[in-house]
């Protein structure tokens, strides 16, 4: 198939930036969306111009590492489906696709699609973990979890990072990915001694690090391509509330 | 080149104990002093980076990606390995031993394997006290499921994706010590060599990916822990960045490589669908336990596979190898894939696949068990190739996945280069010829958490560390040889993408030193390689400036380095003039086509030794011993 593609191009993070057009034939069905920009890429190299910045790695929806709003949304139609998962299919001959990076305050732009998500780190540094040195643990059967609690850990836990979230968000809050690490740890028995504190703490980050505020359109929930539910984020303003109101203990 | 393994004396379950006790200690005030670089934030580096800052040593750690979280170990997905024996099916720490040795084909070395079994169980513990989310039962008790080449169940999972919940596990225990400031988190720099003062390991070259910037970071002790190089095939299973520069590059400053032949190929990878392909995708190896794979009986037979009766179906490692039938091991798996293909029974585009069928499964546990268990594979493999395996069977190939060669490690990781210690699947140490699944991710966590923290100690324990600047001549050498090939590779100015040349190198690899090798497809290749060398180093176009991110020229760096590599490995599967393992040389074989191990010739490591530029390499030899396993003829029958 044709595609005409209209791709945000940034030299670099204090480069203004603007939209350009790229017409790309024999696009095949059965590509990649991102071996489709490697085409691009390729032909643009060829003819000596500098290929399109974005970033990827794993390509198989796990490594969080892809994310690019495509026609207005977020790793792009398809429901639970990152970019590299998006197979071109989905689009048909003749489809114009717009393809800009996440826009947020707290992800600054690099260059054209690659943003700096460093925010997202900081927030895990300040309280995403059980503080357990390594050493000679407890056997893992000592502690039985309830199989509904671990599956329910696990859903949240499966977060990739990504930052979809916060693109998708109209206050470009961090809310979704924040609460999906402190719901993971507060679903379990071993995140329970820091659970208040690493409520507090964590949203006390995001908000430094320049997140909105949520203000539930729940648009994050829609766009994770892990399908996180926004439950989680009732969850752990509950636990805000407690922690600053000093209810918790 | 001497190459000592340090194995300690004594018998096989005491070694690692005794080492442990007679291991000088650093005293706790005295190891802020220390100050280690780890590279690499996978299983391996990051539960190092995290252990060690734990024990009070001044750790800085890099990474080439945006994010620690990012790294290769995210993507596994069947699970990891433990001699827990929770499931009463008659596992043990010496079973499980036994089984990696042996699924190793008898080319690893006793005391390391010994000692990875043994600290298998803790990981599960720590990363349960980490709050790692493993599958559970009704009861709460943790789940196990079975695995490729082994007869008990002992692999613990998080549902399809337990690589990126221990990786994430390790990210949060190293997230703690960067909050607390206790490691230095160097992220997006590109480590481009090694420096070596007074012959030990000092500190790392590192290149800016933002703005270009080249520098060294200094220290007492390196630790690489950069994950494999099966990119080296250009289309693989592993992450796009995956590389070989930081071991080759070692390698270069003089530490041996060893097996760099002993690649694995995994038997259930979704098929290639055109030359735009830019990776393959892995289907657990835990599919296995539900799925039967075949081909149809007869040549031509182009039915769609629900219309061929079961009598015109060859269920063929069920047949080939009735104990283990469809967990056979993984180089086995796929060379059989491979054989029923050139036999032309494939089926698929091409004729380059084989089904793995779940029809069975889901009719006598329904499909809501079968969801349960691999939901989130079919749903991935639907996605990539448009068909629903809940109503057609999947259909799968070989693809390369798994390096067991690495860098050279004795007892305690260290690489004969004093101060340079190698973690994961960055060194050769404990798979021999051919790796178990769910093994890497157990061997990662056991450098990084359980046998580094100890042995690093030992070395620093020792002394004779002076202190070094970025100002040595050594490293400010270091330094202008990593600026030179960045100039170098930004003025050729030629017509042909790295992407292209890498493209070209994986072909010649894959059909000259894959999943099949013989002496004369060996040498075609030791001839083509460097031309191929060649071409790039006078024909590369790379757009753009060395000064801002510039992922071609991140690109076109590694792969300048697979060029050289390259070679070694075709020579390393000439020299060896056995099969073992993943390494099948076709001039080796029984009469029903089995690998042929030769114990007489060739039961030792082959450590390569850089010859420097233009001179060939030297081979080393290190005997492998096997006091307490008897070398058999690995049968799967
Ligand atoms: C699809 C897939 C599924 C798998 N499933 C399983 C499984 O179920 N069970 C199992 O046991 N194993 C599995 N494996 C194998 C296993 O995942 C890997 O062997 C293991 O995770 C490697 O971990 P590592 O820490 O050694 O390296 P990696 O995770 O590869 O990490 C390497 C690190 O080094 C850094 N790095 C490398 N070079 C440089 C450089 N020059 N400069 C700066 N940084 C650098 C990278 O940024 C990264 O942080 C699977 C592998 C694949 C491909
Ligand atoms: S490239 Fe890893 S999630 Fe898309």
């Amino acid at each position: 198939m044709k595609l005409r593609l209209h791709i945000w191009r940034q030299a670099g993070p204090s480069d203004q930036g603007m939209m350009k057009t790229y017409d790309l034939d024999n696009v095949s069905e059965h590509m990649s969306f991102l071996e489709m920009l490697d085409v691009l890429n390729e032909q643009l190299s060829e003819r000596g111009e500098e290929p399109v910045a974005f970033e990827h790695d794993c390509r198989e929806g796990i490594c969080g590492s892809c994310g690019m709003v495509i026609n207005g949304r977020p790793h792009g139609p398809l429901p639970r489906t990152t970019a590299c998962q998006l197979h071109m299919r989905t689009f048909k001959d003749g489809d114009e696709i717009y393809i800009e990076p996440w826009r947020a305050r707290a992800f600054p732009v690099i260059r054209d699609l690659v943003v700096d998500r460093s925010s997202f780190d900081r927030i895990i540094q300040s309280g995403g973990y059980v503080s357990v040195n390594t050493g000679n643990a407890q056997d893992g059967n000592t502690l039985p979890i309830p199989k509904v609690a671990a599956d329910k850990a696990m859903d949240a836990a499966a977060c990739i990072g990504c930052g979809a979230c916060v693109a998708a968000c109209p206050n470009s809050s961090a809310m979704l990915f924040t609460s999906a690490k402190a719901g993971h740890l507060s679903m379990l028995p071993q995140g329970q001694a820091e659970r208040y504190s690493r409520s507090e703490n964590m949203v006390l980050t995001m908000d430094a690090e320049g997140f909105g505020a949520c203000s539930n359109h729940y648009e994050c929930e829609a766009a994770c391509p892990k399908g996180i539910s926004a439950d989680f984020i009732a969850r752990l303003n509950r636990d805000f509330v407690k922690a600053s109101l000093g209810t918790s203990a | 080149m001497e190459l000592h393994s340090h194995i300690p004396s004594g018998p096989l379950e005491r070694k690692w104990d005794s080492h442990k006790a007679n291991l000088k200690l650093v005293n706790p005030a005295n190891k802020r002093k220390f100050s280690v670089i780890v590279v690499g934030t996978g299983l391996a580096g990051a539960s190092a980076a995290a252990t060690l800052a734990e024990l009070g040593y001044n750790v800085t750690a890099i990474t080439y990606h945006d994010s620690p979280r990012r790294a290769h170990s995210i993507a596994a997905q069947g699970g990891i390995n433990a001699a827990k024996n929770y499931q009463n099916d008659g596992d043990s720490v010496w079973r499980l031993f036994y089984d990696t040795i042996k699924g190793g084909d008898f080319r690893s070395r006793e005391a390391n394997v010994y000692r990875l079994s043994e600290v298998s169980a803790n990981i599960i513990d720590q990363c349960v006290a980490q709050g790692v989310p493993f599958a559970r039962e009704y009861g709460g008790y943790l789940a196990n499921r079975s695995f490729g080449g082994a007869q008990v169940s002992r692999t613990f999972y998080a549902r399809g994706q337990t690589g990126q919940q221990l990786l994430l596990g390790a990210y949060q225990a190293l997230s703690r010590q960067i909050g607390l400031g206790k490691v230095k988190m160097l992220n997006r720099k590109d480590m481009m060599d090694v420096v070596v003062v007074d012959g030990k390991a000092r500190g790392v070259v590192i290149r800016d990916m933002r703005t270009g910037v080249i520098e060294t970071v200094m220290g007492d002790a390196v630790v690489l822990a950069t994950g494999g190089y099966g990119n080296v095939f250009y289309l693989s299973t592993n992450a796009k960045a995956s590389n070989v520069t930081a071991t080759f590059r070692a390698y270069k400053k003089g530490a041996a490589f060893a097996n760099p032949c002993f690649t694995q190929i995994h038997p259930t990878c979704i098929p290639q669908s055109g030359d735009y392909q830019s990776k393959l995708t892995l289907m657990s190896e835990s599919l296995r336990n539900d799925g039967r794979i075949w081909v149809p009986k007869n040549h031509g037979d182009h039915r769609a596979p629900g219309d061929i009766p079961e009598q015109d179906r060859d269920y063929y490692l069920e047949r080939k190898y009735p104990s283990f039938g469809n967990l056979s091991p993984r180089d086995i798996a796929s060379r059989a894939a491979k054989e029923a293909c050139d036999d032309g029974r494939g089926v698929g585009p091409g004729g380059k696949g084989v089904y793995l069928d779940f029809s069975d499964a889901i009719n006598r546990l329904g499909a809501k068990v079968i969801e349960d268990r691999y939901g989130n594979l079919f749903e991935m493999y639907e996605r990539i190739t448009g068909e629903n395996p809940y109503e057609v069977p999947m259909r799968i190939y070989p693809a390369v996945h798994y390096t067991m060669g690495g860098l050279w490690v004795d007892y305690n990781l260290m690489s004969n280069i004093p101060g340079l210690f190698v973690l994961g699947e960055a060194n050769f140490s404990d798979h021999g010829a051919n790796r178990l699944g769910a093994s890497a991710l157990m061997q990662g966590l056991a450098d990084g958490y359980f046998v580094i923290p100890y042995t690093i100690g030992g070395y620093f324990a020792k002394g004779g560390l002076s202190s070094v600047s970025s100002d040595t001549p050594e490293a400010r050498q270091a330094v202008e040889q990593a600026a030179a090939k960045v100039q170098a590779l930004l003025q050729i100015n030629g017509k042909r993408t790295s992407q292209s040349f890498h493209r070209a190198l994986g072909k010649i690899m894959w059909d000259k030193c894959g999943m099949a090798r013989n002496a004369q497809g060996l040498q075609e290749a030791l001839q083509e390689i460097p031309a191929l060398r060649e071409e790039f180093w006078s024909n590369l176009t790379l757009p753009g400036s060395g000064e801002q991110l510039n992922q071609s020229l991140d690109h076109a760096s590694r792969v300048a380095d697979f060029m050289e590599f390259a070679e070694l490995m075709v020579r390393d599967a000439l020299q060896r003039e056995e099969s073992c393992g993943g390494h099948f040389r076709e001039e080796y074989q029984t009469e029903d086509g089995e690998a042929l191990r030769n114990d007489a010739d060739f039961a030792y490591v082959a450590a390569w030794g850089y010859g420097g530029e233009g001179a060939a390499p030297t081979l080393h030899r290190e005997p492998l011993e096997f006091e307490n396993v008897e070398l058999a003829t690995r049968s799967y029958k």
